[in-house]
């Protein structure tokens, strides 16, 4: 069986095209750093601290209910939520100062259960804003230093032209990817810190993929221009791109189907990362290094001067 | 062409077996069970095992397996009701020296629990209960060191009769001599008491300051960690909750896990009370400087106190109740030798005049402070035992003057209640069983689904060298969860997911394997020569990718938490293994199928 017909040649990489993709990412950029600053994420408690409690009902929830017992609280800034289906809500609240945590957790279990028979209390989480902090700060740190030592195995492996596409490509995808939760208004937590940093992995490995085999084109195809090597290189990648995002995706859908709700977004990032990072490959990573000028000759190993040997006593 | 060695067949049949092995324990599931320890944490021995079970058969009761694990009982019921009939009837039996305890324990028959196989646990977002980071004040814990130096020096300076002050501000302690002439002197009592500490001349020229070393700081956190550490894990122990985890994470903070427990208010009261003690001298003229009156707890006398500790708690290695040569009730204390030689010090000095046990507690309150509710921190401080000198010692005594009931309750205090520095909460979770079994399921399903998605895309698209590939898959599977087991990590929500992706992308190894197969044939190759440079050419594609994908998984265990971390953990187990599948494991399939013969054509 194949997907794809026995040799494709498409331009990927032709001029025109190179500009219509870059103009789309640019704008996908653009559009998703705006949305980043104004409209910012819907960072979960993970990150801003506060209470979050899942409440399981034994009838439909009336959300509206449910908020008004909690003002009658004092809990007049609870956020209160469907989680999945009709008889699951989830509420959070931002941090309680010097509260008693006991009373605290009896007081909110006390207002949800307000006019029912009883709830069943299926998770408390309560975060310091302290360590959500520390979180965002340390996810920063490893997604700065991963790419770091990505974008210097890629410079020993190939070289620096490449690995600035790769880097481009990687951030490229970060920004996407978090800029679609922004969009969205999807809860960012940390299980999609997780997924971008997965994300980063694969689009990485994708672009490796095209760039390995770039480089043997590079050695096999003499006197035909980078472009052409590469967008061969492409075409020739293509059937194994599409076949690992197909069987990855279908991983992924299964667990955005029936993964449950709780991990539910980070299904999301990945399968939004995925087929990012599968364009980006082609259109961020290649065309960067395109950009910069690579060449065949950028991969030889520089020849040493005989000479030199010779002049040694 | 395309034979694989006997060698590295039989490497890659053993290598499948063991894993096969270690995944096994795993597939049995687990029962309801009883688990109980000894209270002063001796092992449980057979004969008491044997009792246990006698007196729950001799109740009705039929265990279904029993046996001793880790220095505990674990006695394996068929249901949920003998079970709890069980806890019930051992508690009320047994419930006096042993902490009884609900659980699940692994159905295991009886010679997988031989060969010392663990099915891996799973985490608590996957079968509830509570969580809990504390974090450790580090800024007391070496102000309490400081407060002894200073004590110390305070001492040596006034028996080598040098005129002096000493005073502590913020980790510094310094020493202000009445002489410049006697800095010298000074000098050397201090670095007398520790000479790696960090000794400054003052700007006057008769003065000293003396820091901790970079070290020192160090080593007291550690040390600080470590005894929390220890005092938590026996009091979480005295809770009765079975596998409970206490964990070091980063600098200063701990993590508490208790799977099963549903109610985190009286782990809260453990926790985050935290208590250590100080021996002192009774003043009996009630008028040195430095001395307070201590309130008694309880039935105990309120006491003058000395200012002077002779020994304080994270000084304590070891107490036990038992009793005197004479019969009577007593605590056995075994001091460290620097608590020792001090209590050596003051004993033999002190023979006959009384010394007391001081208990001080923290405890988080909330206070009102000019109109606003603040959580401060409240140290409440008891005397809870005065006792009579009776001789000489040094780093082993003992407490007298209890009943038997005080003696036990005196010793779990003192060995449980040392806490080197006080603990805060900082994060809190509780996670229900419903969520936690429903979080099973459906993590377990998604894998089901997308497992078998992409087994029938694979055979379809690649035929018979997607179905090897299907095997080099599931074998993956095995290999993770074996890894998980042998490690005895635990498997949690973004596990399961880092496994889902992993299962994804040990594809990719083989469709990079197979479409350069398909493109050597293409290009006229012959079916032998196909498969040969087809694993060969792609071998630097796929190492390059999982390396980089490696790289970005440790980064993530290096600085990720808790979900991250399990998260990494699980990718990167699964990054190489299926790379040892996907490359080595399909080509000996292919090898030995395919190998060695005349072929006219390739099903891939």
């Amino acid at each position: 069986m194949r997907l794809i017909k026995r040799k494709t040649n498409i331009n990927f990489l032709g001029k025109s095209r190179r500009k219509i993709a870059l103009g789309i990412s640019v704008l996908v950029v653009v559009v998703s750093l705006y949305e980043l600053a104004v409209e910012g994420l819907e960072f979960g408690i993970d990150f801003t601290g506060g209470i979050l409690l899942e409440i399981g009902y034994s009838e439909p929830a009336n959300l509206e209910e449910i908020r008004i017992n909690l003002a009658g609280e004092g809990y007049d800034d609870a956020i209160v939520q469907r989680f999945g289906s009709d008889t699951d809500v989830l509420v959070r609240l931002p941090p309680q100062e010097g509260a008693n945590p006991d009373e605290l957790r009896e007081d909110l279990r006390r207002a949800v259960a307000i006019g029912t028979d009883g709830v069943d209390l299926r998770r408390v989480e309560s975060v310091s804003p302290q360590v959500g902090k520390e979180l965002t700060e340390r996810g920063g740190l490893a997604m700065i230093i991963a790419l770091m030592l990505i974008f210097v195995y890629v410079m020993i492996r190939f070289q620096w032209k490449f690995a600035a596409g790769a880097v481009a490509a990687l951030i490229h995808d970060v920004i996407v990817t978090v800029g679609f939760f922004a969009v969205f208004n999807l809860p960012f937590d940390l299980t999609v810190v997780a997924a971008v940093l997965a994300v980063i992995g694969y689009s990485l490995n994708d672009t490796v993929v095209a760039f390995d085999r770039i480089r043997e084109n590079f050695f096999k195809l003499r006197g035909v221009s980078a472009e052409e090597s590469m967008n061969t290189s492409i075409n020739e990648m293509l059937a194994r791109t599409i076949i690992t995002g197909v069987t990855t995706l279908l991983v992924l859908v299964a667990l955005l189907v029936f993964g449950g709700e709780s991990i539910a977004p980070f299904s999301i990032a990945l399968i939004v990362g995925i087929i990012v990072g599968t364009y980006s490959s082609i259109y961020t990573a290649s065309a960067t290094a395109l950009l910069l000028g690579v060449n065949a000759q950028d991969l030889l190993e520089p020849v040493k001067d005989p000479d030199l040997i010779d002049d040694l006593p | 062409m395309n034979r694989y060695p006997a060698w590295l067949n039989t490497l890659v049949l053993v290598v499948l077996m063991t894993g096969l092995l270690f995944a096994l324990p795993n597939i049995y599931g687990s029962a309801p069970a009883v688990q109980l320890a000894d209270a002063d944490a001796n092992p449980i021995t057979q004969l008491q095992l044997e009792n246990f079970v006698r007196t729950l058969e001799s109740e009705d009761i039929t265990p279904e397996a029993s046996y001793i694990k880790d220095d505990r009982a674990v006695i394996r019921f068929l249901d949920e009701e003998d079970q709890q009939r069980a806890a019930d009837r051992l508690r009320a039996r047994y419930g006096q020296d042993n902490n009884v305890a609900l659980t699940l324990a692994p159905r295991l028959p009886e010679w997988v629990r031989g060969l010392g196989l663990n099915p891996m646990s799973l985490g608590l977002d996957l079968r509830g209960g509570v969580y809990v980071l504390l974090e450790v004040d580090m800024d007391t814990a070496i102000g309490n060191r400081m407060q002894g130096y200073e004590q110390d020096f305070e001492d040596r300076l006034r028996e080598a009769r040098i005129r002096h002050r000493v005073d502590l501000n913020n980790g510094i302690i310094t020493i202000r001599l009445t002489s410049a002439d006697d800095l010298e002197a000074a000098r050397r009592v201090v670095t007398e008491a520790d000479a790696e500490l960090l000794v400054a001349d003052g700007t006057d020229g008769r003065s000293l300051t003396i820091r901790l070393t970079e070290q020192q700081i160090k080593d007291r956190q550690d040390f600080a960690i470590e005894q929390n550490m220890t005092t938590l894990r026996n009091r979480v122990d005295q809770l009765g909750v079975a596998e409970p985890l206490v964990q070091r994470q980063g600098v200063d903070r701990i993590v508490v896990q208790l799977p099963g427990v549903q109610d985190p208010t009286e782990l809260e009261k453990i926790l985050t009370a935290t208590a250590t003690l100080e021996f002192r001298l009774v003043d009996q003229s009630g008028n040195l400087p430095g001395t307070r009156s201590y309130p008694g707890r309880g039935n105990e006398q309120a006491q003058m106190l000395k200012r002077e500790v002779v020994a304080s708690g994270d000084e304590i290695i070891d107490a036990r109740s038992g009793f005197t040569p004479e019969g009577q009730p007593a605590v056995h204390i075994t001091l460290d030798s620097a608590g020792g030689e001090r209590m050596l010090a003051t004993t033999s000095e002190n023979v006959g005049k009384p010394m007391s046990t001081l208990f001080i507690e923290w405890q988080q309150k909330d206070v009102m402070r000019n109109g606003q509710l603040e959580s401060r921190r409240v140290k409440t401080e008891e005397i809870i035992n005065t006792a009579t000198i009776r001789g000489v010692f040094k780093n082993r005594f003992q407490i007298t003057g209890l009943t038997p009931i005080e003696a036990r309750d005196l010793a779990v205090l003192l060995r449980a209640g040392a806490l080197a520095a006080p603990v805060f909460k900082v994060d809190e979770r509780v996670i229900g069983p419903t969520l936690g079994q429903d979080n099973i399921d459906r993590g377990f399903r998604a894998i089901q689904i997308g497992f078998l998605a992409v087994i029938v895309f694979m055979a379809f698209y690649y035929r018979w060298f997607g179905m090897i590939a299907n095997l080099a898959l599931f074998s993956n599977l095995v290999f993770i969860v074996a890894v998980l087991s042998m490690l005895g990590a635990s498997l949690t929500l973004p596990g399961i997911a880092g496994i889902v992706l992993t299962v994804g992308m040990a594809v990719d190894a083989n469709v990079l394997i197979f479409e350069r197969i398909r493109e050597e044939l293409r290009d006229g190759a012959s079916p032998q020569a196909a498969i040969n440079s087809g694993y060969e050419k792609a071998l630097s594609s796929i190492a390059d990718a999982n390396i980089t994908t490696l790289i970005a998984a440790i980064v993530l265990l290096a600085f990720g938490t808790g979900p991250i971390k399990g998260f990494a953990i699980t990718l990167m187990i699964g990054i190489l293994t299926s790379m040892f599948t996907a490359i080595i494991g399909t080509r000996s399939i292919v090898n030995f199928v395919f190998g060695g013969r005349k072929l006219s054509s390739l099903p891939v």
